[in-house]
């Protein structure tokens, strides 16, 4: 399941809620990507996540087809956040349920690391130097390749 | 045809959408890209950093090659960020 969301959510209830009422899940691996205060030596007061409503929810699902190809997943989701958010808040979470963990664990690196390069969502730092727009970095491509 | 702009492409061009009417010899997104650099000049500054400027059509990806018809959905906007 893909969900783009202004508002807030809980990454606990959201893992709670995938294996709720299941008894032949084996293995839940998630990832959770938090608004840090700091970027390099500047502090950061908050970010803005842009994005492209429509494609964004397009290629997400085009992005957990792609994991779901590729292992035996029990369970798949991913929840975007979009707006203004600050530190210690969640922008993404991405879930996937297996019987065994390597299914499980693959997948979930996977779909964070194909969404960092291929979801179209732009970041807007705000910082006591002004505002700046988070440069793409060859690290996110390198780490998209290896899949 | 519908041209929208995101992230820093949207502040150097100053707006999120507009309409466009390209003459007929507009045909591809690398030309759509020329044409729009040639009127509007924040357009053209985000140009001049080479293969920076990245581009959907109809809510796909798109290379500068990609053919264009009316009444597409054209995007361009720096690479993605999320996450």
């Amino acid at each position: 399941m893909v969900r783009v969301q202004e508002a807030p959510f809980d990454p606990g209830a959201e893992l709670l809620q995938i294996t709720r009422g299941r008894t032949d899940i084996g293995a839940v691996a998630s990832f959770v990507g938090l608004v840090r205060d700091v970027a390099g030596d500047q502090a950061i007061s908050a970010v803005t996540l842009e994005h492209y409503p429509g494609m964004t929810e397009s290629k997400l699902a085009e992005i957990e087809a792609e994991a779901n190809r590729r292992w035996p997943l029990q369970a798949s989701l991913i929840v975007h956040r979009y707006g203004r958010m600050l530190p210690g808040e969640p922008i993404v979470l991405v879930a996937t349920a297996a019987q065994h963990r390597a299914a499980a664990l693959e997948a979930c690196a996977f779909l964070i690391d194909w969404l960092k390069t291929k979801a179209p969502f732009w970041k807007l730092e705000e910082s006591p130097g002004g505002d700046r727009w988070v440069e793409a970095r060859s690290s996110d491509d390198e780490a998209a390749a290896r899949w | 045809m519908k041209v929208l702009y995101f992230a820093w492409l949207r502040t150097k061009t100053g707006k999120a959408s507009e309409e466009v009417s390209p003459p007929a010899e507009v045909t591809t997104v690398g030309e759509l890209m020329e044409w729009l650099a040639a009127s509007r000049p924040g357009f053209a500054e985000a140009m001049a950093a080479p293969g920076v400027v990245r581009a959907a059509v109809n809510q796909d990806y798109a290379e500068p090659g990609h053919p264009l018809r009316a009444g597409d959905e054209v995007a361009f906007f720096p690479p993605v960020t999320g996450g």
